[in-house]
């Protein structure tokens, strides 16, 4: 047993109001630079809808992530290390998104509003293609489908509906609509770094947070095929493969990032789970996709069992991760409760941004029914709701509606217990049985996913940097380590030595007989 | 005075900018080091031009080596005689050279007629392409006319010799004299682009990734410590 600790996400889909603050916020942050403008490393899809890329969930169109081969051992699924070298797929990768599958930059021509001569109509601003300059009709942009708009051309070409057997029509009426915000799953098998042939994408050891060495890449792009959730992106300008950062400077020191930091709904959990490194492959390898939620599951150690906190600890991860652990909010509704679920677990590469169901498409049923009167008649809803019940299994587990329905369960109950409590009404705490609550554990769940305080929400510890450096060299360092840069040092070294002196000025100037003066 | 220039000088200049620059390059300059790869841009017109312009080059160079850098009489002493040589370097170095020379001029027409592309395309970019594609189309033809208008000329025994004597610091500009004048452009054309290599994109040939074959999967970077 390997155990490493893993920085995770559970977004609370019930409340998510869609209202795009996370995609703002990280823009403005991360990607409002040239080269990145088409870049969204967090964007929000309505759903039913093809999404960002254009139908990036059809993998049979994509090849990202991981399948088995014949021997049933994991390959990726755009094909062997191999036959990318012997192939030529390095001079062509067919398997490549093109820019027109996100969407074409455009901009508009502010200037014209202002310097247009004046004339016998109002100035317009056109729209700009970013790239060329030319004069575009915008066709498609990060949230075309916002709210179903074209959902009836486009939602039926969702991966996720074409799974479902039955001719579901888009009428408004009848249609039901959810959110989600979608970023890199920093997955604990991810396809991108296996795909990377420079390697130049990597998992951090100490908090699993996936990045690419802005450096070391060379531009070879096959991280964008492997990837299944789209989720790295080519900058047209630098040449270079981009992605989510998990907003590391902010991690590591302990604050949340932008999209959870910035979310108005309060959607968003951070925390540490432990896992076993040793045993990733053989859980990603499981055979039948149904069976994975559980093999993803059953990777992670509870960290209040004292094997595991004594094995931690032989591992190199300090007490107070073990601590946050123990404290994880992400551990609670993802291993716990058993409420937040993989996105896509059938990807095999071990997400680890993990989602409530949202209990809306259900509720929808009851939009200007007496839904306030009776909300027992949830339950049976959720059984007879059988096309959102199973596109949110397509989505969440593999197709296992079973999983998913308790989990809707779990929060319906916890509604109708906490309506009960709130307007002093009797409730029958046999009914939480049914679904494997207790009052305690309902109220916790309440407390979490309803109060949802700041420091319920966010659990992360900060990183242990002064492992890897010489903290009183680094005082006052901006954290950059570049050869060149203040002579390779960690920072500017103490206050008061210069770059320009050598060692032996130093020296002399600080040591006498013996004893360092400071 | 010119021919010393031209064959000794400019050679030992385009060599040395070609090794010093790489090293500054490889150094200084990481953040720039990519493929530069346009096929996020645009996928169709790529797919041909650059595969068959990609799978002709390699087979032209190995073929460059053979034909510049082993003496004919080492051929022969291990049974490659005059007529197998040729028979290897004119029939299969012309389909090869055709590829590389189709594919190039794809690569070219897409770079300068789609304008996404054109637009993303640096000064270096589009010199790189035009003086391959003038490389590849003289080198061809002097493969395929030249040789035939001129049966005498034996490049194994003029320009082989003095690459040869060049790369061993004996360098010999006489040699270089009576060569036919599309052979001389080629060869010139190279040391040129020699010379501008570590300063534009074609970098990307030794990023080559060799050991993506053999190492693991899943790559994990700890805290550098001290």
């Amino acid at each position: 047993m390997k155990i490493k600790a893993q920085v995770a996400m559970v977004m609370n889909l019930d409340k998510c109001i869609g209202c795009h603050t996370c995609s703002v916020t990280c823009k403005s942050t991360w990607t409002n630079r040239e080269g990145a403008e088409y870049m969204w490393f967090n964007n929000v899809e309505t759903k039913p809808g093809i999404g960002y890329p254009k139908r990036w969930e059809d993998q049979e169109v994509y090849k990202g992530g991981w399948k088995l081969n014949k021997r049933g051992r994991l390959e990726l699924k755009s094909g062997t290390r191999l036959s990318k070298m012997a192939l030529g797929k390095i001079f062509y990768n067919p398997d490549m998104p093109e820019m027109k599958d996100y969407y074409i930059p455009w901009t508009y021509n502010y200037k014209n509003l202002i310097t247009r001569k004046q004339g016998a109509h109002s100035p317009v601003a056109t729209a700009r293609n970013v790239l060329t300059g030319e004069k575009m009709d915008p066709e498609w942009g990060p949230n075309w489908e916002d709210d179903l708009a074209g959902a009836h051309i486009t939602g039926p070409e969702d991966p996720n509906i074409q799974k479902i057997e039955e001719e579901i029509k888009f009428n408004f009426e009848q249609s039901f609509m959810m959110y989600l915000p979608r970023l890199c799953e920093h997955c604990l098998n991810p396809s991108c770094v296996a795909s990377c042939p420079s390697g130049a994408m990597y998992k951090r050891d100490e908090d699993g947070i996936v990045l690419v060495d802005q450096e070391a890449c060379r531009g070879w792009r096959y991280c964008m095929t492997g990837c299944p959730y789209k989720k790295v992106y080519f900058n047209w300008k630098t040449n270079k493969a981009e992605k989510c950062t998990f907003c590391y400077p902010r991690i590591e020191t302990g604050l949340p990032t932008v999209c959870s930091e910035t979310c108005t709904g309060r959607i968003r959990y951070l925390g540490v789970l432990l896992y076993d490194a040793d045993r990733v492959l053989e859980a990603a390898s499981t055979e039948d996709p149904k069976d994975l939620y559980q093999a993803q599951l059953d990777l992670f150690l509870d960290p209040n069992d004292p094997e595991v906190i004594a094995q931690a600890e032989k591992d190199g991860i300090s007490y107070d991760w073990i601590e946050a652990a123990q404290q994880s909010p992400v551990y609670k509704l993802a291993i716990e409760y058993k409420l937040a679920f993989p996105l896509h677990p059938e990807y095999r590469t071990m997400p680890m941004v993990w989602y409530v169901p949202p209990l809306s498409p259900i509720m929808n049923y009851f939009e200007g029914r007496d839904s306030i009167k009776n909300p027992d008649a949830i339950f049976p809803a959720i059984e007879e709701m059988r096309t959102p019940v199973q596109y949110l299994a397509n989505m969440l587990t593999a197709g296992d509606t079973k999983t998913v329905k308790e989990s809707l369960q779990r929060m319906a109950m916890m509604r109708s217990y906490m309506r009960a409590a709130t307007s002093g009404k009797d409730f029958d705490e046999r009914k939480l049985e049914r679904v494997g609550l207790t009052a305690v554990r309902t109220k916790e769940m309440y407390r979490l996913l309803a109060i949802a305080k700041y420091e319920d929400r966010f659990v992360i510890p900060t990183s242990h940097r002064e492992g890897a450096m010489d903290p009183y060299r680094a005082q006052g360092s901006t954290g950059y380590t570049q050869d060149g840069f203040a002579d390779g040092c960690d920072g500017c070294g103490p206050v008061g030595v210069t770059a320009e002196k050598s060692g032996k000025q130093i020296y002399e100037e600080n040591f006498y007989g013996g004893i360092w003066r400071d | 005075m010119l021919d010393q220039f031209l064959w000794v000088i400019f050679p030992y200049l385009a060599i040395a900018t070609f090794v010093i620059g790489h090293i500054f390059r490889y150094r200084y300059d990481q953040f720039s080091w990519t493929a530069k790869s346009s096929e996020f841009i645009e996928q169709k017109q790529l797919k041909w031009g650059s595969l068959l312009f990609h799978l002709g080059v390699i087979p032209v160079f190995f073929g460059h080596v053979v034909g510049l850098l082993v003496p004919a009489a080492w051929l022969s002493a291990i049974g490659v005689d005059d007529h197998l040589y040729h028979l290897g370097a004119v029939y299969v170095g012309s389909i090869f050279g055709i590829m590389t020379l189709v594919g190039m001029f794809l690569l070219t027409y897409r770079r300068l007629s789609k304008p996404s592309v054109l637009k993303l395309s640096s000064a270096s970019d589009i010199t790189v392409n035009l003086l391959l594609l003038f490389i590849v189309f003289i080198g061809c033809y002097a493969t395929l006319v030249t040789n035939t208008t001129t049966p005498d000329f034996d490049y194994r025994a003029t320009i082989s010799v003095w690459i040869r004597g060049l790369l061993m610091l004996r360098p010999e500009a006489a040699l270089m004299e009576t060569v036919p004048l599309t052979f001389k452009l080629h060869v010139l054309a190279g040391f040129a682009i020699f010379m501008m290599w570590p300063f534009t994109r074609l970098v990307h040939v030794w990023s080559v990734p060799l050991n993506y074959g053999t190492r693991s999967y899943i790559l994990y970077r700890k805290h550098s410590t001290r």
